[in-house]
């Protein structure tokens, strides 16, 4: 919280240019908020009882010579439509009388956030001939109602604006024209060569940089042996390349655990896996920013997810849309083309009382509507379908929300140069840099506390999708051409990371008075280490042909260095050093990291094996609420804002059948360029499916391995996918790794990825940890997230027509069920809707389900499978319930004498239900003999178990999307 | 003849030109996708070709309104290119964001006797109109079905109705100064349906609210077609989400028919 910024001041503008004139001008009519997100909604969670809020359009103009006539022309001709809108001075913009206490409040973007219309404007306004010097777009608010003491300042701060990238002020707001004359601070030395242990860490404290105090001895004891002192540029960068977010310290530390050591969780678990497997698919796993498998003989997968958490904590939408952007450049880095993007997102409670949220925190529907609209954003501006995601909603992500974002994307085989050669030019592509970000890379590998808004304020950047969609056409056409020998994206670290990646054995000089500014006043280690999204950097032999390229795609390119041969990483502005590390030193002298891990305690009390229902329990009613629960509940509404179809390979989609509003299990898509006009012979389509269990994490770490990864193999080979040829990424957001308990629990979880990656022959191929996710509270409590794992496993359908469809298909069809009749409800949905955790074993591995997934691909290959839908959370009812929706039809089945609260409702892994016709049964026996037949499709709308449960499609409908059944 | 060619420009933020290219690729046409730069240096040009498509996307990531830099863009360079196109008679095709900046650069509708030159100018010239933000206030990607009008255009010519394929927009709500008069001057190509019938504004088969259900419109000489929807999603059947039940609907034919206009030429 603090004072409004900037409150217009009424001075003529001084020196911007001789005869520079400022204009303002409001377009509307103004948005009155309706939205169930909107403003208004939002300031009623703060018990401000605001009667309506309108937002108007507000550009501010300046230029010379921007008399009347100028003024009209652009604002007729640019910010106007001709039907059904208005303009007019910013100065004539009054609030409408006679409507009781309207309060006016500006908002508008800080000093260096992108601002993409005002660039715009300034080009647009170019081309109908009135040159500007700046604009700049803001936004205009009436606010309608009585409000009280500082309740319009909280109104500002809490809903219609975010302090990370904005400013407000009341009545009115000064633009943020960018200074021109601001003058940058020099790379300066910082004393440690003489420090103490306790001053190195006062160091790394006061500059933030995240490091160890046994980290920053190893720095000084280096810098000492070079006989000098470090720059700043110089601590940044080592600060940067050894934070957990860029070298994966946990994850590469020995482990020292009650049943011995580990050496390294990646290596022994997760890598461990891939080498065990040697998947003959597998291109390349573990070494680039994606890993790549094979679609078909010429043409590889690459597959990346990725995790934005702590920026969308504090800016929802620029988190989430970045963290798209950032794994979308991860794909593009490997050379491929990104054709698909997942999301799985995890909120708190939607309904969480204003009160109890903590300070420092926003609430969980700001958070979940920025987010999705962030994510939504992006996909669809960039021109890459939305494919496959999943919201959860638990307690244990109030104050530390989860963004996952993945891609696959498209190569041909052996396309990815990765042999960069002294000479080569570093190439950078894409946007210029301002200061966001920096530092991205520390701030999301420390926690977050409610002053972190505050202090890493500058840590969230703001994406530019358009510029994002001409590097995809840019790289792609360079790639094509063979016009570089190496890349890699700038992601976090920025130029720092990505150019002392690239130069880790070669080295590199690199003069940052070339690199492109968003405005001047930059240090020379803030160039450097800014993260300025949409960006790329390649190693190019020859860089003519390809700046040419970049022009003809309206793509910033620049060359701002060479890769040199001499394993040192240098670095000038101009004349002055800003970095000269020794490579070697940069990427290997991180001294070793040992952790202490806790054994993990999952024994559970024991529950009564027989759960009758009818009594605490009645079937219908828990079917419906179960439907109903925050994280099974239909997420259509937020799928449609989803761009899901754009390149048109879709075939799967998130949600599908007759009104194509059936969850689907995983999707398809047919990746463009492939199967083109003319093509003869059955269709391949690649497949996703993801997976993740927090419920069962609560309990049992390893065992939520094993059900993350089961559903995402059941997710995919219900798409299609042979089971015998996935690849997985693996996504961890974890506590405080530095705590026992908490690394034991990794640890569990690490192994049961193995065991269940092993035993399915399905590797890792690549992932992302992100770890100190938890928040401090004022008093030093500690918050750490609700330990979550996402698996997304990633496959291929040989022929599309066999594809099983989303929903039941035909009345008198049989039902069959793959897996045992009944499950587990330790850790069940069942008991979060019902009466809360009863106790009872959690479903956990079971090696048996390998078999099922390959029986039921079996059946799917052989063209027998009408229709199919996994059992997953809620058990079967849940799973009955989805299907039959989908299809609009109705089924009868009786899976045990009498069905309790464990056949209805259970969890257990390697589970499915599918749609045969009677005529086939023989032939499905003889691919898949451990098949039930379990029941039969009706053509009446219900869904009946046994005796014990039967519910209509309409009542199915209301409680699992809220509204009618159409 | 050869097969015609289409020249399909690809501004920063277009993202369907591909799509748009197998579609007019799978009806029998070449394609050019050309970076808005190369047209703009005089590399490629519009007139070496027979059918211009304008694609869907973000074109300038709709900064100031989507199409509105797009639409500035085909005034201020393309003016003399798009009035030599014009007299020769060229279909034009400008699906979602192309449809957009067709229509903020007065393309669409156009004045009875030909396209107005600009957004302003264009006040006296015939009926404007806007695509404005959807009723719902959110971008909206699902399949609606398509029914024809009985416009007179090349592109609608022998085509089957209704069609079915995606919309994927946030700003596709049509909406006309004067919708009548475009009416009666038989300039609606498109409603969006439901079973056979308009929507009769209902959402969601009318996705975004437009008043008389308009999914797309004709210019006064049938040869420009705006459109909100995606029938270049819909070329295959394998793209269709009911092809396991009744299908049909595909678009491709409104491809073919725009391809048979100049192949016959």
């Amino acid at each position: 919280m603090g004072s409004p910024d900037d409150a217009k001041s009424r001075e003529p503008v001084e020196e911007a240019g001789a005869a520079s004139v400022d204009v303002a001008v409001v377009v509307g009519p103004g948005t009155t908020d309706i939205t169930p997100d909107g403003p208004a909604a939002k300031a009623a969670l703060f018990g401000l009882g605001v009667e309506r809020i309108v937002e108007y359009r507000l550009y501010h103009l300046r230029g010379v010579g921007l008399d009347a006539d100028a003024t009209e022309r652009i604002a007729d001709e640019l910010l106007t439509d001709r039907v059904g809108q208005w303009w007019m001075r910013h100065d004539e913009h009054e609030p409408p009388t006679g409507h009781g206490r309207v309060a006016v409040v500006e908002t508008g973007l800080r000093p260096g956030v992108t601002d993409r219309e005002g660039a715009e404007l300034v080009r647009a306004a170019t081309a109908i001939g009135i040159p500007l010097e700046a604009a700049a777009s803001a936004r205009r608010w009436f606010v309608f109602g009585d409000l009280f003491g500082d309740q319009l300042e909280q109104l500002a701060e809490r809903v219609l604006h975010n302090g990370v990238i904005e400013r407000w002020a009341v009545d009115e707001l000064a633009p943020a024209h960018t200074d021109r004359q601001a003058i940058a601070p020099p790379t300066v030395t910082v004393d440690i060569v003489d420090l103490d242990h306790d001053q190195l860490v006062a160091v790394s404290t006061a500059r933030r940089l995240g490091l160890t105090g046994a980290e920053m001895e190893a720095i000084q004891k280096h810098f000492a042996a070079e006989g000098r002192q470090p720059t700043d540029g110089e601590l940044e960068t080592l600060a940067q390349t050894w934070s957990e977010h860029c070298s994966h310290k946990t994850f590469r530390a020995t482990i020292a655990t009650p049943d011995g050591e580990i050496a390294g969780l990646l290596d022994t678990f997760i890598r461990g896996a891939t080498e065990t497997i040697d998947a003959p698919w597998v291109e390349s796993a573990f070494v680039d920013n994606a890993g790549i498998v094979h679609f078909d003989e010429s043409l590889d997968l690459a597959l990346k997810a990725e995790t934005h958490n702590h920026p969308s904590a504090l800016e929802p939408f620029g988190g989430a849309n970045t963290g798209v952007g950032g794994v979308v450049r991860d794909i593009l880095g490997v050379s491929a083309r990104p054709i698909a993007i997942t999301d799985i997102l995890c909120f708190g409670p939607e309904d969480l009382a204003a009160d109890e949220l903590p300070d420092g925190v926003l609430h969980p529907r700001r958070i979940r509507s920025g987010v999705i609209a962030g994510i939504g954003d992006y996909g669809n501006k960039i021109g890459v379908p939305n494919l496959a995601g999943a919201i959860f909603h638990d307690p244990g992500y109030t104050t530390t929300p989860l963004v996952f974002a993945g891609c696959v994307g498209l190569l041909p085989r052996g396309a990815n140069p990765t042999a960069a050669a002294a000479g080569d030019a570093v190439v950078v592509l894409g946007g210029a840099v301002g200061r966001d970000g920096v530092g991205g890379a520390t701030f999301s590998s420390q926690s977050m506390g409610a002053e972190t808004a505050e202090v890493a304020g500058s840590s969230v950047q703001i994406g530019d999708p358009v510029v994002e969609k001409g590097l995809i056409d840019v790289i792609l056409a360079a790639r094509d051409a063979g016009l570089y020998t190496a890349i890699t994206d700038c992601g976090a670290g920025g130029l720092s990371s990505a150019v002392g990646e690239m130069a880790e054995t070669l080295g590199a000089r690199v003069d940052l008075a070339l690199v492109p500014r968003k405005y001047p006043g930059l240090a020379p280690w803030e160039v450097w280490l800014s993260e300025a999204q949409e960006r790329m950097v390649v190693a190019v032999p020859d860089p003519a042909p390809l700046l040419a390229l970049a022009e003809r795609w309206q793509v910033g390119a620049t060359v701002i260095g060479q890769f040199t041969g001499d394993g040192r990483l240098q670095v000038v502005d101009g004349e002055r050093t800003v970095v000269d590390l020794d490579a070697g030193f940069l990427h290997d002298g991180r001294p070793p990291l040992t952790l202490e891990a806790a054994a993990v305690d999952t024994r559970r009390p024991p529950r009564s094996p027989v759960e009758p229902v009818g009594t605490d329990i009645e079937p219908n009613d828990a079917l419906l609420r179960l439907l109903g629960h925050p994280s099974l509940r239909s997420n259509e509404a937020v799928i449609r804002t989803y761009d899901h179809e754009v390149l048109g390979g879709t075939v799967i989609r998130p949600y599908d059948g007759v009104e194509l509003d059936g969850p689907a299990d995983g999707t398809a898509i047919v990746p463009p360029g492939t199967a083109g006009p003319g093509h003869d012979g059955p269709v391949k389509a690649a497949v996703i499916g993801i997976g993740a269990a927090p419920l069962i994490g609560r309990h049992d770490c390893e065992a939520m391995a094993w059900a993350a990864v089961d559903e995402a193999i059941r997710n995919a080979v219900v798409a299609g996918a042979d089971p015998s040829r996935l690849s997985l990424l693996d996504n961890f957001a974890w506590g405080d790794p530095t705590d026992p308990t908490a690394l034991g629990r990794l640890v569990a979880a690490c192994r049961g990825c193995h065991d269940v990656a092993v035993a399915n022959g399905a590797p890792f191929v690549s992932g992302k940890d992100s770890l100190y996710n938890e928040f401090v509270h004022p008093d030093g409590t500690r918050d750490p997230v609700t330990s979550t794992l996402i698996i997304t496993a990633v496959g291929v359908a040989d022929d599309i027509d066999r594809i099983p469809a989303v929903g039941l298909c035909q009345p008198g069809n049989d039902v069959w069920l793959l897996g045992p009749a009944t499950g587990l409800l330790g850790g069940s949905h069942l008991d979060e809707v019902v009466a809360g955790d009863r106790g009872g074993h959690v479903p956990g591995a079971d090696p048996d389900s390998v078999g099922r997934h390959r029986e039921m691909h079996a059946a799917v290959a052989a063209g027998l499978v009408r229709s199919a839908h996994d059992l997953s959370e809620g058990g079967l009812a849940v799973a009955a319930a989805e299907w039959a929706l989908a299809g609009r039809l109705g089924m009868t089945l009786t899976v045990a004498e009498h069905h309790s609260a464990y056949e209805l409702f259970g969890e257990a892994i390697g589970r499915y239900l599918f749609e045969v016709s009677p005529d086939d049964a023989d032939e499905l026996l003889s691919v898949a003999p451990s098949a039930r037949r379990v029941g039969w499709v009706t053509d009446d709308r219900r869904v009946r178990i046994g005796t014990e449960l039967d519910v209509g499609l309409d009542e199915v409908a209301r409680a699992f999307t809220g509204s009618e059944l159409t | 003849m050869t097969e015609p060619s289409v020249l399909i420009p690809v501004a920063p933020g277009t993202n369907r030109d591909g799509e748009l290219a197998v579609a007019f690729e799978a009806a029998g046409a070449r394609t050019a996708r050309v970076p808005l730069e190369a047209l703009r240096q005089g590399e490629v040009k519009l007139l070496d070709h027979q059918i211009l498509g304008l694609p869907g996307g973000f074109s300038y990531g709709d900064a100031l309104g989507a199409g509105r830099l797009l639409g500035l863009d085909l005034l201020t360079w393309f003016a003399d290119e798009l009035a030599n196109a014009r007299q020769r008679e060229m279909p034009i095709i400008g699906i979602c964001n192309g449809f957009q900046a067709l229509v903020r650069a007065g393309l669409l509708p156009g004045g009875d006797d030909g396209p107005s030159d600009g957004p302003r100018s264009g006040r006296s010239a015939g009926p404007a109109a806007t695509l404005a933000t959807n009723a719902n206030g959110r971008f909206e990607c699902r399949w609606v079905e398509l029914l024809l009008g009985s416009a007179s255009s090349p592109w609608l010519d022998g085509v089957d109705g209704p069609l079915r394929c995606p919309v994927a927009h946030g700003e596709g709500r049509f909406v006309a100064e004067d919708l009548s008069a475009l009416q009666a001057g038989d300039r609606i190509a498109m409603r969006y349906g439901a079973g056979g019938e308009p929507a009769g504004g209902a959402y969601p088969a009318n996705p975004n609210g437009s008043p008389g259900d308009v999914a797309g419109i004709v210019d006064a000489s049938g040869l420009v077609l705006g459109l909100m929807p995606h029938p270049e999603d819909h070329v295959f059947a394998r793209q269709d989400p009911a092809r396991h039940r009744q299908g049909g609907g595909s678009c491709l034919g409104l491809f073919r028919a725009g391809v048979r206009a100049v192949a016959g030429a």
